[in-house]
């Protein structure tokens, strides 16, 4: 179960259907490079529910054949400058969604079930341009209630970056929740932690209750700081200066692979 | 330094409209990079906080946030009516109050792509108080009629749909709306501006009484707690924010 990042990302493939975490909850940014590195080409992220500077880099390097999801920005930083270009040029597949979607269709996946219906939607051009979203009558009502269903989201692999996981392969999530559907409807979830304890997480009632067991993860790689430039909830801050560095010099192609090159030292970029 | 003889900042008077639109709330919801209307939320908390509990729930902030059921669980409590007001902004807002927040020019390889339609294509139908909020206030933002609709202003009866937009403010007036119409109203516009200066910022027509009045100040208890706890209090989740007001303030103070 534990690993390290370059044999995890030895199990991906090109063309897999990829889900990544909202920048404030554990993004695996040590993956990025490695992915870059090994040259994985046509992949389907999913961003749950908004994608951010891995996303933005992977298209960068043109790993990227579509990006569903609800917003793909910087933050802070301002927009993401490779999502941007690839999407005006029709370089990338860009599948909008509203964040709720992407959590209802994980849901869906997680229960086995084959979509999960969901209110709103109806009258906007997300809907309208969602061939694979269906509008119904809501069947328990008297007279017509449109509602639109979502089709389970099933990726082939959930990766993130969360605090801490022990040796047997639990891995604690505390409040951030939304990793655990990533992971219930993933076939392989891969994750990047900050520490090892030696401790089973599960033995003890207090952490038990925000860990994703092991019965869900399929490996899982020590790297301190992996979330780096972005934070770790609770334990560091997001590298804001960092993030605005990359974002100037993303604005240009070249620009971007200059940032690239300059900062290909993944195991000591960050402090 | 008090500032309490410090002249009213526009963004001031923006916090303290935003407040005024959240009287009697609840619950309110601030999305991510949302200063104002965090300030906002955090002054009605202040203002109250002799008669009743306003809850808020700031995302990205840890200290304002309740929620432990991951970044789902907003529109979860939305969706069970827990949510009286929430804000939303956007790249285009046209006369109907719909909301573009995706790109403009045609779809999907927009002239201009922005992030995205985030929890906006849901969360316009279910919170009943959506407050519109974007400084930006001219042509190429407030337009006529939005290249792609992220969230509509208005639905058909028979779509479920509780929530909607109350208000627009901008850096320059505010509107309310009426979905019946369905359209806007000047209530006021800000120091500075008139009626022909809204018109000529704004590409959708509007209604507006005979005489425009001008947007309230913060009187000198609401300026305390502005300069006071919501400053101090906003530093937590905005702490670049928090010190440009603290700028402002000292350089206001300096000139005058």
């Amino acid at each position: 179960m534990l690993t390290n990042v370059d044999s995890l990302v030895d199990r991906l493939r090109d063309g897999m259907r990829i889900a990544v975490p909202v920048d404030y909850a554990g993004v695996a940014m040590a993956f990025t490079r490695p992915m870059i590195a090994r040259g994985l080409r046509d992949l389907d992220l999913v961003c749950v529910p908004t994608g951010g500077l891995q996303v933005d880099q992977l298209i960068g390097a043109n790993c990227v054949r579509s990006v569903e999801t609800s917003a793909v920005s910087l933050g802070e930083a301002g927009g993401a400058p490779r999502f941007n270009a690839a999407v005006k040029e029709g370089r990338i597949r860009v599948i909008d969604a509203t964040c709720p979607a992407v959590h209802a269709g994980l849901i869906a996946a997680q229960k086995g079930s084959p979509f999960f219906p969901m209110r709103g939607l109806i009258g906007t051009d997300v809907l309208r341009n969602r061939p694979d979203w269906k509008m119904i009558d809501n069947p328990f009502a008297d007279q017509g209630d449109p509602v639109v269903l979502i089709p389970a989201i099933k990726p082939d692999v959930a990766i993130f970056h969360a605090p801490m996981a022990d040796r047997a392969g639990n891995v604690w999530i505390g409040r951030r929740r939304e990793l655990a559907p990533m992971a219930y409807a993933a076939t392989d979830t891969y994750v990047t932690v900050d520490r090892i304890v030696d401790d089973n997480l599960l033995a003890d009632e207090t952490t038990a209750a925000g860990v994703l067991p092991a019965l869900y993860v399929s490996g899982i790689a020590h790297v301190p700081q992996g979330a780096w430039p972005y934070g770790l909830w609770g334990v560091y801050p997001a590298d804001t200066d960092e993030l605005k560095r990359y974002a100037a010099a993303a604005r240009t192609q070249e620009g971007f692979d200059a940032y690239m090159a300059a900062t290909d030292t993944r195991n000591d970029a960050h402090p | 330094m008090t500032h309490a003889d410090t002249p009213v900042l526009p963004s001031e008077t923006l916090i303290t409209a935003i407040a005024a639109l959240l009287a009697d709330v609840r619950h309110v919801a601030v999305g991510a990079s949302s200063p104002m209307p965090a300030a906002g939320a955090m002054l009605r908390q202040a203002l109250d906080e002799q008669t009743r509990h306003v809850r808020l729930s700031i995302l990205g902030s840890v200290a304002h946030n309740f929620f432990t059921n991951g970044s789902g669980e907003l529109f979860d409590c939305a969706g069970q009516g827990r949510i009286d007001a929430f804000f939303l902004g956007g790249g285009q807002i046209d006369g109907q109050a719909n909301v573009n927040l995706v790109g403009a020019g045609d779809y999907p390889q927009s002239k201009v792509r922005w992030p995205g339609s985030f929890g906006s294509a849901y969360l316009y139908f279910v919170v009943p108080r959506v407050i519109l909020f974007r400084e930006e206030h001219s042509p190429r933002v407030m337009v006529e009629q939005v290249d792609f609709i992220s969230a509509p202003g208005v639905s058909p009866p028979d779509v479920y749909r509780p929530g909607g937009p109350v208000a627009l403010l901008t850096g320059k007036a505010l509107f309310s709306f009426d979905k019946t119409r369905p359209g806007f109203t000047l209530v006021s516009v800000h120091p500075g501006e008139t009626l022909e200066t809204i018109r000529d910022a704004t590409g959708f027509d509007f209604d507006h009484p005979d005489e425009v009045p001008q947007t309230p100040a913060p009187d000198a208890a609401t300026l305390a707690l502005l300069r006071g706890p919501v400053l101090d209090k906003l530093a937590e989740t905005y702490p670049a924010f928090a010190e440009n007001w603290r700028r402002d303030l000292a350089a206001q103070t300096q000139h005058s």
